[in-house]
């Protein structure tokens, strides 16, 4: 269930918006990415909450209708 | 679209099963196969630096069960697999798990956990 990466792009600039976010699509398929997100909402946070806050952002499309999201997170 | 995995609640049977494979075992992976042979790249990425540092592990294949697998999302509040534990503690995924030993951070953590010897 592929998810074109404008839609992806949507959702972390809603979760984020004064983030630093690049999108690549690893595998040309629309289902395999890797997300780079600057975002002062990760200050501070240990790297399993900083992800959580991106799966929550995604509002449970993670593990369903996007398969692979390979994240990089980190404050400015 | 709901995602039934995000609602599964980690209850019951599935709950303790998790609970004490994590009390049992210092290091546990829930993973997609078996550790030998598995099922899913981003596992297989996990198994290879465990593997590599020499780690002893226990590998949890949560293809075994729908139960299982949306269970260990719900336990740990994260919505893919695999999942690295040590001591009770979810350490991460699989880009964190890389991350972490890219950075040099994996062999110093463990050693503080006293699962590899400084």
């Amino acid at each position: 269930m592929p998810m074109p990466i404008e839609a992806l792009e949507a959702a972390l600039r809603e979760g984020f918006p004064d983030a630093a976010i690049e999108i690549d699509d690893l595998a040309g398929d629309g289902d395999h990415y890797r997300a780079r997100i600057v975002s002062t909402a990760f200050q501070g946070l240990p790297r399993v909450r900083q992800h959580q806050l991106v799966y929550a952002a995604l509002k449970g499309k993670m593990g369903g209708e996007l398969h692979a999201l390979a994240l990089e997170t980190s404050a400015p | 679209m709901t995602d039934a995995a995000t609602e599964a609640q980690a209850t019951g049977p599935v709950h303790d099963f998790i609970a004490k494979a994590l009390s049992d075992h210092p290091v546990v992976l829930f993973m997609k196969g078996e550790p030998e042979q598995p099922r899913c790249g981003f596992s297989a990425v996990v198994v290879q630096i465990l593997d590599h540092l020499g780690v002893e592990f226990v590998g949890v294949d949560v293809l075994q069960s729908e139960e299982l697998r949306n269970g260990i999302k719900a336990f740990s509040d994260w919505p893919t697999i695999p999942q690295l534990y040590v001591k009770g503690e979810f350490v991460g995924g699989a880009d964190i798990v890389r991350e972490m030993f890219s950075n040099g951070e994996l062999k110093p953590f463990l050693q503080e956990q006293g699962i590899l010897a400084a």
